[in-house]
């Protein structure tokens, strides 16, 4: 069987996990596509499931109510062994990235990770993803017996709902004890359109001059165009905006319609996680900076000048 | 205690890449201990620094013998010796594990060090790999650390934001910006850095194969448009740019 494990959120399966249902679907392989749930409350987001898995597994307990890589790794293994897959599809988010790893030693499995495509070719699976930060594609194979793949968010449209209802089974696991102990969760919340979900992102660097102007210009262009707001390594590290705005290496990778880069230089760490938008908008006093080769449209100018035309150009 | 510090050489992220039978050319390509893992190398150094009881700060290697580079670093910025397991041939973060894991248990360490996400195969999978190996728990993407007794306390990254934790050695622990400023090596450091031992390892003695086959490389340049518009009106410009923006790519309403 190929064996997604679904991720969600508020009761919902999350888009990865729709996008991991595509996935499965393309790959064609053989046995049920089985959705795995781990976590606890899970009755809604289990008859969710069931519209696009012929099989949802529903592991409801209060050891899993929060992420811990060890236990999660010890609950995908089981329900691999027990299920016999050959094929698991686990989200490349952080958490995803993390225990999709340890799953695979467990397993004695080879691991394609981050993967923007992954295809049969006979018995073999072939992922690829990429590399050098993300200025290469690579692909590579697997033919061993099971293969733990995770796949990056957003490279896969979300599944339509299939025609018939999954089965849902209740399972059980025998999970270890993690021995990290949470002491504080900082939850990022923003009203805006979500970092990785959204259609346009408008981005400053460090040339924007000071969060007030950040608020003022970035945001207030946001605010016209319902674009997501994304800040560079500079501007994260000053301390003008939050981490969970960051895109780039260290942060969020996103791949928008449109991205509209203002007072950002272009650093490769920063061109990898944004180097896939569609559409590349570059705002820049100075000509020569490196972000304007990797542009699709570009002003060269003081943004201090040209984002008040463009929030006046855009205003509703 | 020891401390074990897995380090990468990787191309600067300036550096031009160019393709060679499929497989990325980094002959000529001027090659860099990766910043991620040279975070975790600073740390082991200032826990030392802090007062913990750190007998060793061991540093590893797995790769081509112009890794020695990358090692020297290493050693200049403070750490004690080195193990440099030289070869040319690929192995995927889920086998390389293996090597750490084998080193981390010979070298009697209780805290690894590995980068969050290694900047050439841009992976996050070689610390959570050693974790599971070594049967040990592990902290990715930590940027803040500090061990009282044989407690590592701190924050990192996580899905939803970010998180302070709390866990007892041994312990694996990916690194990331944020965590330090990494030390440059001064001159007569890097001179006594010549002098460290540096052990060289044969792939063999490991018994590790890839788990995964390499297939192909291609470099990735999506052609831009480029069109440049002069902002010196920028009321001009801005109507020009959202006209572009409605009309020819229409992302915008």
């Amino acid at each position: 069987m190929i064996l997604l494990v679904a991720e969600h959120n508020n009761g919902k399966p999350s888009k990865s996990a729709l996008e991991l249902v595509q996935a499965a679907r393309d790959l064609g392989r053989d046995g049920p596509i089985t959705a795995l749930l781990l976590g606890q409350g899970l009755t809604s987001v289990a008859n969710e499931m069931s519209k696009y898995a012929e099989q949802v597994l529903v592991a409801d307990l209060p050891e899993l109510a929060a992420y811990n890589p060890e236990v999660w790794a010890a609950a995908v293994t089981q329900i691999a062994q027990e299920g016999e897959a050959h094929t698991i599809l686990v989200s490349a988010s952080r958490s995803g990235r993390e225990y999709s790893a340890r799953v695979a030693v467990k397993l004695d499995a080879p691991l394609l990770e981050d993967v923007i495509k992954v295809e049969a070719q006979g018995n073999a699976l072939q992922g690829t993803k990429y590399a050098y930060l993300a200025r290469v594609t690579e692909v590579y194979e697997s033919d061993a017996a099971v293969t733990v793949v995770s796949v990056k968010p957003g490279a896969y449209n979300p599944a339509q709902p299939a025609s018939g209802a999954g089965e849902q089974y209740d399972v059980e696991l025998e999970l270890p004890q993690s021995r990290t102990r949470s002491t504080g969760k900082v939850i990022e919340k923003t009203t805006r359109v979500p970092l990785t979900e959204a259609d346009v992102v408008i981005t400053g660097g460090r040339g924007v001059g000071s969060p007030e102007n950040f608020s003022k210009l970035i945001e207030g262009l946001a605010d016209n165009i319902g674009a997501g707001v994304g800040a560079t390594r500079a501007v994260v590290d000053a301390g003008w905006r939050p981490y969970g705005e960051q895109v780039g290496q260290t942060g969020k990778t996103v791949a928008p319609k449109a991205y509209i880069a203002v007072g950002v230089s272009g650093a490769v760490q920063h061109l990898s996680g944004m180097g896939k938008s569609k559409y590349i908008v570059a705002i820049n006093k100075d000509p020569e900076a490196p972000i304007f080769k990797n542009a699709d449209y570009g002003i060269v100018g003081d943004l201090h000048q040209v984002l008040p035309a463009l929030i006046e150009a855009t205003r509703k | 205690m020891n401390i074990l510090c897995v380090i990468r050489q990787v191309p600067d992220g300036e550096a031009k890449l160019r393709i060679n039978n499929s497989k990325v050319e980094l002959d000529g390509v001027t090659v860099i201990m990766d910043g991620m893992d040279e975070y975790g190398v600073e740390q082991a150094l200032r826990l030392r620094e802090a007062g913990a009881s750190v007998e060793q700060i061991i540093v590893l290697a797995v790769g081509p013998a112009r890794n020695e580079d990358a090692i020297r670093t290493a050693l200049a910025m403070g750490a004690d010796r080195a193990i440099h397991v030289e070869t040319d041939t690929y192995l995927d973060p889920i086998a390389l594990s293996k090597i750490v894991t084998q080193v981390a248990k010979e070298e009697n360490a209780s805290l690894v060090f590995s980068g969050g996400q290694q900047s050439d195969w841009d992976s996050q999978a070689l610390g959570a790999a050693t974790a599971e190996r070594l049967g040990w728990p592990q902290v990715t993407w930590t940027n803040a650390l500090e061990l009282s007794g044989e407690t590592l306390k701190g924050k990192h990254d996580i899905d939803e934001g970010a998180e302070t934790f709390e866990v007892e050695l041994p312990a694996v622990i990916t690194t990331q910006q944020g965590l330090n400023d990494p030390r440059y090596p001064t001159l007569p450091n890097i001179m006594k850095a010549k002098k460290k031992e540096l052990r060289k390892d044969s792939l063999d003695k490991y018994g590790v194969t890839a788990k995964l086959k390499h297939v192909s490389s291609n470099i990735q340049v999506k052609e831009r448009m480029g069109k440049l518009i002069d902002g010196k009106d920028p009321q001009a410009a801005a109507a020009q740019l959202v006209e572009l923006l409605r009309n020819e790519a229409k992302v915008i309403a």
